[in-house]
């Protein structure tokens, strides 16, 4: 292994441990029935959905090639058959993949 | 040490009809095959899965390198990205932790969260006892954790057919495996709103500031679907 890699490799896994850490040694003082818990909740639940919004509207990678309206309907799609299917994981999944393509290449 | 009747029964979690392993098999074979063309050898593809375990802080290393950033630029960009998992910690660990457990256990499983295995953990903390959630807990970080190592070697072997076009269908599984697990979660006013709002205002954070808008955006939705939903709760 080179060890220019390496130090990147052991740099970026600090830098993702760091707030895993930090977040244990808050969590030893909240109680789950506090206040403060519900608000960190929130702020999960939200910071994740910002998260994943951004990776669809703006994304960086190989999804950036994709056109805004295929990257919609996909979307728009998936969640009618998580639906449809009971709330059932794998379906919308594996047909996200499959209609992305798809519509990617005949559209 | 760990109770191994918890512990399977969250490793359990990568089978059936909620199975994360597609979602995050596809994003790690998208990032085994990332690595290989960013130069990495399999090991050292494998140690960077299996030391750091979150999606986008591994993006954006690759990203970070490909520019030749400095360390300490790569060490700012990835704990910005990552620092989500503050809160996600924050929200989860409480209601693992238990008098009758090891504070190591609570250390060592924090390297676990990440999106699928939190919001595994969250969908189904409320059907075990306190005392033993956090090893069913590992039980859900092992496995989330062992599809991810395994992808990422299969994405480094197969990197060389792996086309635009598949890879393009591989990117979308995971967003949309990680929409359908939130609105899963919906289930309360402050979750809903936190989710709803988080959806509308990261992205619009995003004209501010691209690398702040997740944290800025989640933080303002959060705080906002938390006073909304106490008030409601009195």
């Amino acid at each position: 292994m080179s060890n220019n890699i390496l130090i990147v490799i052991v740099v970026t896994s600090l830098a993702t441990y760091l707030s895993r850490f930090l977040g244990v040694v808050s969590a030893e003082k909240i109680k789950e029935t506090s206040k403060i818990f519900r608000w960190f909740n929130c702020l999960a639940y939200s910071t994740l959905a910002a998260l994943i919004a951004r990776i669809v509207i703006f994304p960086s990678g190989t999804l950036s090639e994709v056109d805004y309206l295929i990257r919609f309907i996909v979307v728009i799609l998936s969640i009618a058959i998580f639906f449809l299917t009971k709330k059932n994981l794998v379906y919308p999944t594996l047909f996200s993949a499959m209609i992305l393509s798809i519509l990617n290449i005949y559209l | 040490m760990i109770d191994s009747k918890y512990f399977f029964e969250g490793f359990k979690s990568i089978k059936g009809v909620g199975s994360p392993a597609i979602a995050l098999g596809a994003s790690f074979v998208a990032i085994g095959a990332l690595l290989k063309n960013l130069g990495f050898s399999i090991q050292e593809s494998v140690f960077s899965t299996f030391l750091t375990y979150a999606l986008p802080g591994s993006l954006v290393m690759a990203e970070s390198m490909l520019i030749g950033a400095s360390l300490i630029n790569i060490f700012l960009a990835v704990w910005l990205v990552n620092a989500r998992l503050y809160p996600m910690t924050v929200a989860l660990m409480p209601l693992l932790i238990h008098e009758n457990q090891p504070r190591w256990k609570y250390y060592l499983s924090c390297h676990f969260i990440a999106v699928s295995s939190w919001l595994i953990m969250k969908d189904n903390y409320e059907n075990i006892e306190k005392e033993n959630r956090i090893d069913f807990w590992i039980g859900i970080g092992t496995a989330t954790w062992t599809v991810a190592i395994f992808s990422t070697v299969v994405g480094y072997v197969i990197s060389d057919f792996l086309n635009k076009d598949i890879l393009v269908g591989l990117a979308i599984v995971n967003p949309i495996y990680f929409i359908c697990m939130m609105i899963g979660a919906m289930k309360t006013i402050q979750i809903s709103l936190s989710v709803v709002l988080g959806t509308i205002l990261g992205p619009v954070f995003y004209f501010l500031s691209p690398e702040w808008c997740i944290l800025f955006g989640g933080f303002i939705a959060g705080t906002i679907a938390f006073l909304i939903g106490e008030k409601n709760v009195k």
